[in-house]
C-alpha cells in the first residue's frame, strides 16, 4: 500500500494550507472587531484594524507649551517640552510649522518661526524654542509632526461601557437584564421537558406515537406565528410585557427541542435497569428521579447549552415580549441594534458593546463544546 | 426589586412550582387517589363521595373566576366559560368513575389504574405549554389573517389582507429575496461544511480547526451583524479604508463602495453572514457522518485505483446523502426565519427585505395585524413541506 501513502502525502501540504486559510478566513471578522474594541475612536477611524498590530505612521498637530511657561536663560527666552507629553511615545521623522508645509524639516532640524525665534524638534519629540525677545501671545506654537507610534491598545472603551454609571449607553443594565431573561428561560423548560420526555420514552399509554409526532412537527413551527396571539394572550391574563412573559415564551418555544432531545436520549438507556427497578417495587416517579435523571445528564447539558445560547442571543422574542417604551428592561441584543442606528460610525462603542454581549456565549461555547456537539448530532431531525 | 433578584425569585418559584407540581401530583395519586391496597365496597363508596365533592368544587371555582374576569354573564366569553366548565365536569365525572369505581377494589386494579393516569401527570405541563404557546397561535394567526383591527375589536375581511399583501411590491421583493436566500445559504453552508469536514478529517490539528470554524455558532446574529458591518464599512476615497472589503477593493484600484446599499449584491453580503454562522453547524454534523462511513468501502475504492476526488464524490458523498439532506433542511428552516441579520444590518432597505422582517414591519411598525398575520402564514406555508417530511420520517423511524 506504499503508493497510497505516497498519493496522500502529495496532497497533505495542500490540505494543511487550505485548512489554515479557511480557519483564518473564519476568524478574521471576529478578530477584527475584537481588536477594534481595544482601540481609541481616533485610531479606528484613521486606520484599518489590521494595521494596529504594527507601528503606525501618523500625522499629528500638537501645540507646544504656551508662552507663559518660558524661562530666561542668559540672553535667551526658552520654551522646552515634549510633544508626546500626555500621549504614547513615538518617533518623529519629519515636521513643519505650517499646515501647508507639514514635512519641511527633518527631526533635529531647526526652523525659523514667523513671529521671530527658532524651534528645534528632536526625534524623540522633545523640542526647544529660543528667542532673543520675549515670546508673546496666549497660545503655544502649532507643530505638525509625522510620527511613527508603536501599537497601542486601551481598555478605556470597556471601562466606559461597563463601569461608568453616567453612561446612558452603558451595557451593565442590559447585561443583567439579559441574564435575568436567560436563566429561568433555560431552567424551567428543562424541568418540564424531562418529565414529558420520560413519559414519552418509557411509559405505555394510548396516543403516545401521536404525541411524539406532534412534538416533531412543532419543532419546525416558526415562532413568528406566535407573536401576536401570545402578546394578546399575555395582555388578557394581565402580565403584559415583562420578564414573566418572556420566560413563558422562551419556555414554550424551547420545549419541542427539549422534549425531542431528551426523549431520544432516554429511549437509548438500557431497559434492564428500569425493569429491575420496577421489579424491586420502585414507582415511575422514583425511577425517574433516582435513575433516569442522573443518567440523562449529558442530554440535559446539551439542551441547557442550546437554550442558553438561543435565549442569550435572541432579539425577536425579547423585543416583542419584554422591551417596553421605557427601555428599563432592554436586553443587550436590542441595545446593540439601537446603537447601530444611533452610533453607526462609532466603532469603538459598537465593537465594545458587541464583545460584551458575545463574551459569555463564547466562553460557554469553548467550555462546553463537547455537549454542544453531542446535542447537535442528536437534535437534527433524522 | 432589582431584576436580578426578581429573576432569582422567579427561578425558585418557577422551578419550585414545576418540581412541586410533579412531586405533589404523584404523591396525591399514590397516597390518596389510588394507593396500592384493596378497599372494601363501603370504603370505596365513602372515597367516591369525597371525590364527588372535589369534583364539583373545582369547576364551580373556575366558573366563578371566569365570571369575575369577564364581568358579563351573557357575553360570548361567559358562554365559553360555561362550555369549558361543563366539559370539565363531564370529564371529571368520568375520571371519578375511573379512579374510584364501584364495589370492592383490589390492590392490583388500583396500581394499574394509577399507572394509566401517571403519564398524563408527567405530560400535562408540557402539553399545556405546547398547546398554548405553539399550537394555538398557529390557528389564531390563521384566524387573524382574515380579520382587521377596528376600534374595540376585529372584523372579518375575508382575503383582503392577502390581496393587499400581494399588491405590495415590498412583499414580492421579500419573496424574491427569501427564495434567493433559500437557494444560496443552505447550498453554500452545506458545501463549505462538507469541504471543511473532509479536509480536517485526517490532519493532526483538525479538531482545533473545526472548533474555530464552529465558533460563530455561539455568536448572536446581532453580534455577527456588527462584526460584518465593520468588514463592509466604507470611508470616503481620500481616507484610509477601515473596512476590510473596501481596503482590498481599493488596493485593486476600485472606488470605495457602500456595499450594503448596492441592490442585489447587498442581499448576498447579508447571506455571507448567515453562511459564516451556519457552516460550523453543517461541518459538525457532516464530519460525524464522514467518520461513520465504513472503512472497507473507501479501502476497496483505493485498491481499485480511485483518486482522492473520485473517492470523495463517488464513495463518500453518496453514503452520507441522508445526512446532507438533514443539514440542508435544518439550515433551510433557519433561513426561513432569518430576521435579526436583516433587521440589524439594513432593516430591509435598499432591496434587502425578507419575509420575517416584512412581517415584523407590518406587525409592529405599521401596526397592521391582519397583513402581518397573513405574512406569517406565508412563512408557515413555506415551512409545511419540511414539517410533513420530518413527521413522516420520525414515524417511520419509530416503527
Amino acid at each position: 500500500m506504499d503508493n497510497i501513502a505516497g498519493t496522500k502525502s502529495g496532497l497533505t501540504w495542500a490540505v494543511h494550507l487550505s485548512v489554515a486559510f479557511l480557519v483564518i478566513l473564519w476568524l478574521f471578522p471576529t478578530v477584527g472587531l475584537f481588536v477594534s474594541s481595544f482601540r481609541t475612536a481616533d485610531q479606528i477611524a484613521t486606520s484599518g484594524w489590521w494595521k494596529s498590530m504594527f507601528p503606525a505612521e501618523q500625522n499629528l498637530v500638537i501645540r507646544a507649551a504656551a508662552p507663559d511657561t518660558q524661562v530666561q536663560q542668559g540672553d535667551l527666552y526658552v520654551i522646552e517640552g515634549d510633544l508626546f507629553e500626555g500621549r504614547s511615545a513615538g518617533t518623529v521623522s519629519v515636521w513643519g510649522i505650517s499646515s501647508r508645509a507639514i514635512a519641511d524639516y527633518k527631526a533635529g532640524d531647526t526652523a525659523e518661526l514667523n513671529k521671530g525665534g527658532t524651534i528645534t524638534v528632536n526625534p524623540d519629540g522633545t523640542y526647544r524654542m529660543e528667542n532673543t525677545e520675549e515670546f508673546t501671545g496666549s497660545r503655544g506654537q502649532r507643530v505638525f509632526i509625522t510620527a511613527t507610534t508603536p501599537p497601542e491598545f486601551t481598555t478605556a472603551n470597556y471601562e466606559s461601557m461597563l463601569l461608568d454609571p453616567r453612561n446612558s449607553e452603558g451595557m451593565t443594565k442590559a447585561f443583567f437584564s439579559t441574564l435575568t431573561v436567560t436563566i429561568p428561560s433555560t431552567v424551567i423548560p428543562i424541568v418540564i421537558a424531562a418529565f414529558a420526555a420520560y413519559a414519552l420514552a418509557w411509559m405505555e399509554f394510548p396516543g403516545r406515537a401521536l404525541l411524539i409526532a406532534a412534538v416533531v412537527g412543532l419543532l419546525v413551527v416558526p415562532l413568528q406565528l406566535a407573536l401576536i396571539p401570545l402578546l394578546k394572550f399575555h395582555n388578557v391574563i394581565g402580565i403584559g410585557k415583562g420578564y414573566v412573559g418572556v420566560w413563558l415564551a422562551h419556555t414554550g418555544f424551547g420545549l419541542p427541542l427539549a422534549i425531542y432531545l431528551l426523549r431520544n436520549y432516554m429511549v437509548g438507556l438500557p431497559r434492564d435497569i428500569i425493569e429491575n427497578a420496577k421489579v424491586d417495587g420502585a414507582t415511575d416517579f422514583q425511577i425517574f428521579v433516582k435513575i433516569i435523571l442522573p443518567l440523562s445528564f449529558p442530554a440535559l447539558a446539551s439542551f441547557a447549552i442550546f437554550q442558553f445560547l438561543w435565549t442569550w442571543n435572541d432579539l425577536l422574542v425579547a423585543m416583542v415580549f419584554l422591551v417596553d417604551s421605557t427601555g428599563e428592561t432592554t436586553v443587550m441584543t436590542k441595545q446593540i441594534v439601537e446603537l447601530l442606528g444611533t452610533r453607526g460610525g462609532n466603532w469603538e462603542i459598537l465593537a465594545t458593546a458587541a464583545f460584551i454581549s458575545m463574551a459569555v456565549p463564547i466562553a460557554v461555547f469553548f467550555a462546553m463544546q463537547r455537549y454542544l456537539v453531542r446535542g447537535l448530532l442528536a437534535g437534527s431531525v433524522k | 426589586m432589582h431584576p436580578a433578584l426578581q429573576g432569582l425569585v422567579t427561578i425558585i418559584i418557577g422551578v419550585g412550582g414545576c418540581v412541586g407540581y410533579f412531586v405533589l401530583s404523584n404523591y396525591l395519586l399514590d397516597r390518596f387517589l389510588l394507593p396500592a391496597r384493596a378497599f372494601s365496597a363501603e370504603q370505596t363508596a365513602a372515597r367516591r363521595k369525597l371525590g364527588t365533592i372535589f369534583l364539583f368544587a373545582i369547576p364551580s371555582v373556575l366558573i366563578a373566576i371566569g365570571f369575575l374576569m369577564t364581568d358579563a354573564l351573557f357575553s360570548v366569553q361567559g358562554f365559553l366559560w360555561l362550555v369549558l366548565a361543563g366539559a370539565l365536569i363531564l370529564g371529571l365525572w368520568r375520571l371519578n368513575d375511573f379512579v374510584f369505581g364501584s364495589g370492592a377494589t383490589t390492590a392490583g386494579r388500583n396500581i394499574s389504574r394509577a399507572n394509566m393516569i401517571r403519564p398524563w401527570l408527567f405530560l400535562l405541563p408540557a402539553m399545556v405549554a405546547l398547546g398554548l404557546y405553539l399550537t394555538y397561535p398557529v390557528f389564531e394567526t390563521f384566524r387573524l389573517s382574515f380579520t382587521q383591527r377596528i376600534p374595540g375589536g376585529y372584523e372579518f375581511v375575508g382575503v383582503d389582507n392577502y390581496t393587499q399583501m400581494m399588491s405590495e411590491p415590498k412583499f414580492w421583493e421579500a419573496m424574491r429575496n427569501n427564495m434567493l436566500w433559500l437557494f444560496v445559504v443552505p447550498a453554500m453552508s452545506t458545501a463549505m461544511g462538507l469541504i471543511v469536514a473532509q479536509l480536517t478529517d485526517r490532519i493532526s490539528w483538525g479538531n482545533i480547526a473545526k472548533m474555530l470554524i464552529f465558533m460563530p455558532m455561539a455568536i448572536s446574529f446581532v453580534g455577527a451583524s456588527v462584526i460584518w458591518k465593520l468588514m463592509y464599512d466604507a470611508r470616503p476615497a481620500e481616507q484610509d479604508q477601515i473596512g476590510v472589503l473596501n481596503a482590498i477593493w481599493v488596493s485593486f484600484g476600485g472606488e470605495p463602495q457602500q456595499w450594503l446599499t448596492l441592490p442585489i449584491w447587498n442581499s448576498f453580503f447579508l447571506m455571507v453572514v448567515l453562511i459564516w454562522i451556519q457552516t460550523g453547524f453543517a461541518m459538525v454534523i457532516l464530519s460525524a457522518a464522514l467518520r461513520g462511513i465504513p472503512e472497507e468501502t473507501v479501502e476497496a475504492a483505493i485498491v481499485d485505483g480511485a483518486g482522492p476526488f473520485t473517492i470523495f464524490f463517488k464513495i463518500k458523498v453518496p453514503q452520507i446523502m441522508p445526512t446532507i439532506v438533514v443539514v440542508w433542511t435544518t439550515i433551510t428552516l433557519t433561513v426561513l426565519k432569518v430576521f435579526d441579520i436583516v433587521f440589524a444590518m439594513t432593516n430591509g432597505q435598499w432591496g434587502t427585505q425578507v419575509l420575517a422582517n416584512y412581517m415584523y414591519d407590518k406587525l409592529f411598525r405599521a401596526n397592521d395585524w391582519g397583513v402581518g398575520s397573513a405574512a406569517a402564514m406565508v412563512i408557515m406555508l413555506l415551512v409545511t413541506p419540511i414539517l410533513v417530511m420530518n413527521v413522516r420520517n420520525a414515524r417511520r423511524e419509530m416503527k
